[in-house]
């Protein structure tokens, strides 16, 4: 039995976007992952006495340009404030963070799971500092006699994405996670690195009996930091509530964590415990006021989104499933259009990039970004194919070779003769050469077995090196053989 | 009243201030004197008026994302009361 036969789940989700900005949220110090620790910083981000933090204007842009993307309300007027708390990870002891009036509200987002459709809401946006990073000596946090601390990460901009408790099962979390991160990627809010922690989310769930209304206590598990992370903690984490639930338990308000080694959440803090922020405003920042201008420009430059570009390549022919599947990565939905400026029928390009390509990139560890068969030159093979020069199955070979030597498909067809034979008179001998080897294919085909032509044609264009036009030969044998 | 004893404890504790008891004593009653006395502004009508968000009238004070240098290691480890390989050290914080 799972937790699924009784409960329902309810849960939201707050997602961390490191911004892609040149420079720190309020200093000009470098956002660039992986420099040696304490390189990037500066005195404003080290937070020593006397300094002042002048808000990087691109931050208010792709803040703007991200509550755009998730159809959120963007403020007239908002502020910073200071949420303070003691950790050695921020030198200033607050974070300057959004409180009351944060830059984004009231959006949403659209999610597709099981073909049906559904709207989660986003409560709001706000921009904040990320803090820095700590190195524990001991094997854990608990285990430690003492911890290093780097600050370059310390000031880098977030954007803290908070959605409504509107999920109701794992998949529809992943579903909106997905979304989510493809919008920050799309709209070049964000790198979207999860590998170098450019995302990260604290996940907010609770379980209440089937048909109750009223929700259950929640656990907020902190810092899951990829999509299986998420999916596994909240498998634990549900299961574990079900059982507490399961024997007249109650479930304890805490933060919680996830150990990624051992499978399981940890509890953190108990309510009790929890922090007293004492949020005030950020005297050293004055207020933003954002007029219509300021937010029209920003719509008006805004790239295709995710959502756009899945219709539109179902418009030119693709299947949903084809469409979500090249979109799934911004690098290939890039490459596609790029081809596709060059080859027009979506559907033969979208089933190259996704199978050959996909297949050479993927066993040489290779991005879209990097590929060395361009989009025009993979374009150009296809309308080889197209114009019945080589035959799909010399474009396989083709592929690769340009592949492995970065030459164009004209050339390398030249070099090692692959045009495709469309000549009848040389075909008619090979033809008959394959029609006396086989007399029993023959036979079948003769006694009403149309399939067996296929095997000859097979035969036909095994002999030729797969040069032979295979239409051509198919025409060829069934008038040969009906005669 | 305006703050009890147990909310200066509170608040001592999430400032990370160890108090005597004379101490504890002597806030409480000063932090209540001073609160009794910002109390006067209870008396003005502020219901038409919006919260202040700062006290200067001034906006949108923005910088361009271009990078400006940072400081050596050297110097940003310089008055750190413990560092190590490059990293700021810091006692065991749970």
């Amino acid at each position: 039995m799972t937790y699924a036969d009784k409960y329902e789940m309810v849960c939201g989700v707050e997602t961390h976007v490191e911004m892609a900005t040149k420079t720190k949220i309020f200093c000009g110090c470098s956002t660039e992952f992986g420099g040696e620790q304490n390189t990037h910083v500066c005195p404003v981000c080290l937070g020593l006495p006397g300094v002042l933090p002048v808000l990087n204007r691109e931050v208010v842009n792709l803040a703007i340009k991200a509550g755009l993307a998730l159809n959120c309300e963007i403020a007239d007027f908002s502020k910073f404030d200071r949420k303070n708390y003691y950790y050695p990870d921020l030198p200033k002891n607050y974070q300057t963070s959004q409180y009351d009036l944060p830059i984004c509200k009231n959006g949403w987002l659209e999610i597709s799971v099981d073909e049906s459709k559904k709207r989660i809401g986003i409560t709001r946006a706000h921009m904040e500092e990320d803090a820095g990073k700590l190195v524990h000596s001991g094997e854990t946090i608990t285990t430690s006699h003492s911890s290093g601390v780097d600050y370059n990460r310390t000031g880098v901009p977030l954007l803290e994405i908070v959605s409504e408790p509107d999920m109701r099962s794992i998949e529809e979390v992943l579903a909106y996670l997905e979304e989510l991160v493809q919008i920050m990627e799309y709209a070049g809010i964000s790198d979207c690195k999860m590998e170098q922690g450019s995302v990260r989310f604290d996940v907010n769930v609770s379980l209440r009996l089937k048909g109750r209304s009223k929700f259950g206590t929640r656990t907020e598990t902190k810092n899951l930091n990829s999509f299986n992370s998420v999916r596994r903690c909240l498998e634990y984490e549900l299961e574990r509530q079900a059982d507490i639930l399961d024997e007249g338990g109650t479930i304890a308000q805490e933060t919680r964590t996830w150990d990624e080694g051992k499978g399981m959440t940890l509890s953190l803090r108990s309510k009790e415990e929890a922090h007293d922020y004492r949020y005030f405003p950020e005297p050293d920042l004055v207020p933003l006021v954002i007029d219509r201008d300021w937010v029209e420009g920003i719509r008006a430059a805004m790239p295709e989104l995710p959502s756009a570009k899945r219709l539109r390549l179902q418009s030119l022919g693709l299947s949903e499933y084809d469409a979500k599947v090249i979109t799934s990565s911004k690098t290939m939905a890039d490459y596609f259009d790029k081809a596709l400026e060059k080859y027009h029928d979506a559907k033969t390009l979208a089933n190259w990039v996704m199978g050959d390509l996909s297949g050479l990139l993927k066993a040489n560890s290779c991005s879209f970004e990097d590929s060395p068969v361009t989009p025009v030159q993979l374009a150009g093979l296809l309308s080889l194919i197209q114009k019945g020069e080589i035959s799909g199955k010399i474009g396989k070979t083709v592929i690769e070779e340009i592949y492995k030597t970065g030459k164009d498909s004209e050339i390398i067809v030249k070099e090692k003769g692959l045009i495709q034979i469309s000549d009848e008179g040389a075909l008619e001998k090979i033809m008959e050469e394959i029609i006396s080897a086989n007399p029993k294919s023959v036979a079948d085909y003769q006694a009403g077995k149309e399939n067996a032509i296929g095997f000859l044609v097979g035969q036909m264009m095994k002999a030729t090196k797969g040069q032979a036009n295979p239409g051509l030969v198919n025409k060829m044998l069934k008038e040969r053989l009906s005669q | 009243m305006k703050i009890s004893r147990s909310e200066v404890e509170h608040a001592a504790l999430l400032a990370r201030l160890q108090l005597t008891e004379e101490e504890m004593n002597q806030y409480t009653e000063q932090l209540n004197s001073i609160l009794e006395h910002a109390a006067m502004l209870d008396q003005i009508d502020t219901g038409n008026v919006s919260p202040t968000a700062h006290a200067v009238q001034l906006y949108n004070v923005l910088r361009d994302d271009v990078a400006q240098p940072s400081l050596d290691q050297e110097k940003v480890l310089q008055n750190a009361p413990a560092a190590e390989q490059g990293f700021f050290r810091v006692p065991r914080i749970v």
